[in-house]
């Protein structure tokens, strides 16, 4: 302490605003303050204005009939259905579209990426110019083209397109046959459980058996069958309990079966497309992170091309790929909500709508905030607790 | 276009802030700046309000942007447009983003009231009706259960379509679009079968189509749509100038005084409405706060509510529509201006 009296001693003589970090407390506190403050100042008018407008506030007209209709929805809806309600058939809309986009963007960018990587010349000159001509293009550019120019130049009901028995393609969306449940279904249903157990087990056992006596058992094809037969043997056992119901056409449209309206198709599609060309950098960069030794020491062993990609190069890649994948993730949950240029009934979409139809601009969009804000961190975290997964296996 | 409904609530914000510009009248606010902020249609709606390659702007709903202009300037020309699709004008207005907003908005209740705003008359008297593809072959709106339909969100439109099929029990398809060029694409395609929204918009957009003989217009009025110029609840003195601009326009026609005839009304005419309507007797100029020569100004520049419609929807444009509900009161229709005295 002897050598820092001295110092002290010439501290007391310097003025309090003259130390550091006083300074950086009171620089911190007035910058809180300031933001406070203007923040009660803002929410403050804010009340004031719309009270002398006369604007109505609150949440109350989330239980208030919405009166409106829409196009998709995966859950019980009609006009006479609560804005709670509208804004919930929305919300898993783009749910909905962000799984299904995101699982195709996954694997377009996984084999555009690999291509890319490729040493046949036209495999990778084709993925490279995929990537290029993707990645450059507005996405809602894209959207517009998928569903104004591909899908809008598809024939009118009366002239679809027949792909087999019970599935027709038009401009009203693509219809699928749709599965009936009859009695007997939950033997089938757990014909199929017991066959993913199965398969789990099996994997266990012959990885298990793979490290104990390097003796390689093929998996993929043992599952296949397992996965197969084994729901189909309780499907017959079952007296054949699914049937299913065929779209016809009427009038307008084909009615009954399932339908997938052309709005989805084009979301997915741009979607997937346009990600996939940003997934496909990432898994290429991850590939090309691994060193060179790692595949020449796989060589060495004997492995081959592809062994060597899926057992050695991919659970390494994968270390450096998962963190802006994530990013990629978020961005195609958000990107979603472009859905409403061409009338994709998303989250956004449908808040729009209400957000007309109530004029309660700032609580619907505090609502649309809050929700994409969750998504997001909700896929984050999900992504952040996969990563910890993948890191662990780090030696 | 997703940012726009954003951007629009960060302003109700931003404006929000500088209270005391919002808390005066708009009526001076306008005096101060020089023109009127005027909302109107963005995508397109010919006769009513669309932009040619020059940037002008014509239509009966960019009429009455001028007229409420030359009322307060005695220029037609003091008017900055700002297009907006359906979903926006609210926001826009609320938020003071816009003085004015003059955009086929069709008056009711809760627009009225729980929205914050004020209608101040209505220039078109409209209802809903519905368009389908002749080679449909359907005769009327109730052979279209199970259609498909194209609608624009955000409207009183869309209400009313989910209204008129729950009460004929039948079923139907929203494809709901954001503007109206998108849905009138979507449309043309094929998507859907069937397009509605107010019949003057039906007819204003199909003068778009590549084939506008391929469709017609089904007899149904479904609705009863109102439109008119609407200002911010609250804001009593600009609502007087809107709503007097307008009801100057069709006093006009009542009584002949037109563009043409106009500067000779105003020197020679005896009759005591329409002296006092030019400000050549009494104070009506005074007790607005405009000029004394307001109305004659409008006439002046714009003409009366039958020139102005003739020159944006009659028989010499492309839209061909009738006066129908929209003629003067002394002639059947329900155009009616509040005395002058």
């Amino acid at each position: 302490m002897a050598a820092a009296e001295p110092r002290s001693g010439r501290q007391s003589r310097t003025a309090f605003w003259n130390d550091p970090r006083v300074r950086a407390i009171i620089a911190q506190a007035v910058v809180l303050l300031l933001v406070v403050a203007g923040a009660a100042y803002l929410i403050n008018n804010t009340i004031a204005n719309r009270e002398r407008l006369g604007v109505a506030s609150g949440f109350d007209f989330l239980w208030q009939v919405a009166g409106f209709d829409i196009s998709q929805t995966l859950i019980d809806y009609d006009r006479t259905y609560s804005y709670g309600r509208a804004f919930l058939v929305g919300l898993i809309n783009t749910f909905y579209v962000a799984v299904v986009g995101i699982v195709f963007a996954t694997i377009i960018g996984f084999i555009m990426g690999v291509a890319r990587l490729s040493s046949n010349w036209l495999v990778a000159k084709v993925a490279s110019a995929y990537v290029e001509i993707m990645r450059n293009i507005p996405l809602l550019l894209q959207l517009i083209v998928w569903y104004f120019v591909v899908l809008g130049g598809l024939p009118a009901p009366r002239e679809s397109i027949a792909l087999g028995e019970g599935v027709y393609l038009n401009i009203r969306g693509l219809f699928l046959p749709k599965p009936v449940f009859g009695e007997g279904t939950a033997i089938f249903l757990a014909a199929v459980v017991l066959a993913v157990i199965a398969v789990l087990v099996l994997r266990r056992w012959a990885r298990r058996r793979f490290e104990a006596t390097g003796q390689p058992f093929p998996v993929f094809w043992t599952s296949l069958a397992i996965l197969v037969l084994l729901p189909l043997l309780g499907y017959v056992l079952a007296g054949m309990p699914i049937t299913f119901e065929y779209p016809k056409l009427g009038k307008f449209r084909i009615s009954g079966g399932l339908v997938m309206l052309p709005e989805f198709m084009a979301m997915v599609a741009g979607l997937s497309i346009y990600t996939g060309a940003f997934i496909a950098e990432i898994v290429r960069a991850g590939i090309l992170a691994i060193q060179k030794g790692q595949w020449e020491a796989a060589y060495a062993l004997g492995l081959s091309r592809g062994q060597t990609l899926r057992l050695i190069v991919i659970p390494q890649a994968l270390r450096v790929i998962i963190p802006p994948q994530t990013s990629q993730y978020l961005n195609l949950t958000k990107n979603s909500s472009l859905g409403v240029a061409i009338a994709y009934p998303d989250f956004f979409n449908v808040a729009g709508t209400i957000n007309n139809q109530t004029g309660q601009a700032v609580e619907v969009i505090a609502i649309t905030m809050a929700v994409y804000l969750s998504l997001s961190l909700g896929i984050s975290a999900f992504m952040n607790w996969y990563n910890a997964r993948m890191a662990l296996v780090e030696r | 276009m997703r940012l726009s409904t954003l951007f629009a609530a960060a302003s109700v914000m931003a404006l929000a802030a500088g209270g005391q510009a919002l808390a005066g009248p708009t009526f001076d606010a306008v005096k101060e700046k020089g023109f009127v902020q005027c909302g109107v249609n963005g995508s397109g709606l010919p006769g009513f309000a669309s932009v040619d390659d020059k940037g002008n702007w014509s239509g009966l709903d960019i009429d009455l942007c001028k007229a409420v202009a030359a009322a307060v300037f005695g220029d037609a020309s003091k008017v900055k447009y700002t297009p907006l699709t359906a979903k926006e004008r609210f926001t826009a207005l609320q938020s003071g983003e816009i003085d004015l907003l003059s955009r086929n908005t069709t008056w009711t209740l809760t627009r009225d009231t729980a929205l914050g705003l004020d209608f101040v008359g209505v220039n078109y008297y409209d209802g809903q009706g519905f368009m389908v593809p002749k080679s449909l072959g359907v005769k009327s709106a109730l052979e279209l259960d199970g259609a498909s339909v194209c609608v624009q969100t955000g409207t009183t439109t869309e209400l009313n379509l989910a209204d008129f099929f729950r009460a004929n029990n039948m079923s139907y398809e929203p494809v709901v679009f954001e503007t109206n060029d998108e849905l009138i694409g979507a449309f043309q395609a094929g998507r859907c079968d069937v397009f509605t929204t107010d019949q003057s918009g039906l007819y204003s957009s199909r003068t778009k189509f590549e084939n506008p003989d391929d469709f017609v217009v089904l007899p149904e009025v479904i609705s009863k749509e109102p439109l008119g110029p609407v200002v911010r609840h609250g804001d009593n003195e600009w609502g007087d100038v809107v709503r007097w601009s307008l009801y100057a326009m069709v006093e006009a026609e009542e009584y002949g005084v037109t563009s043409e005839n106009v500067d000779e009304l105003k020197a020679n005419s005896t009759n005591p409405t329409i002296r006092r309507m030019l400000g050549v007797e009494g104070e009506f100029g005074k007790a607005l706060g405009l000029p004394a020569d307001w109305a004659y100004q409008i006439i002046k520049q714009i003409g009366n509510y039958g020139e102005s419609f003739e020159r944006n929807l009659g028989a010499n444009t492309p839209l061909k529509i009738k006066r129908g509900l929209n003629d003067l009161w002394t002639r059947g229709g329900l155009q009616y201006a509040m005395p002058f005295r």
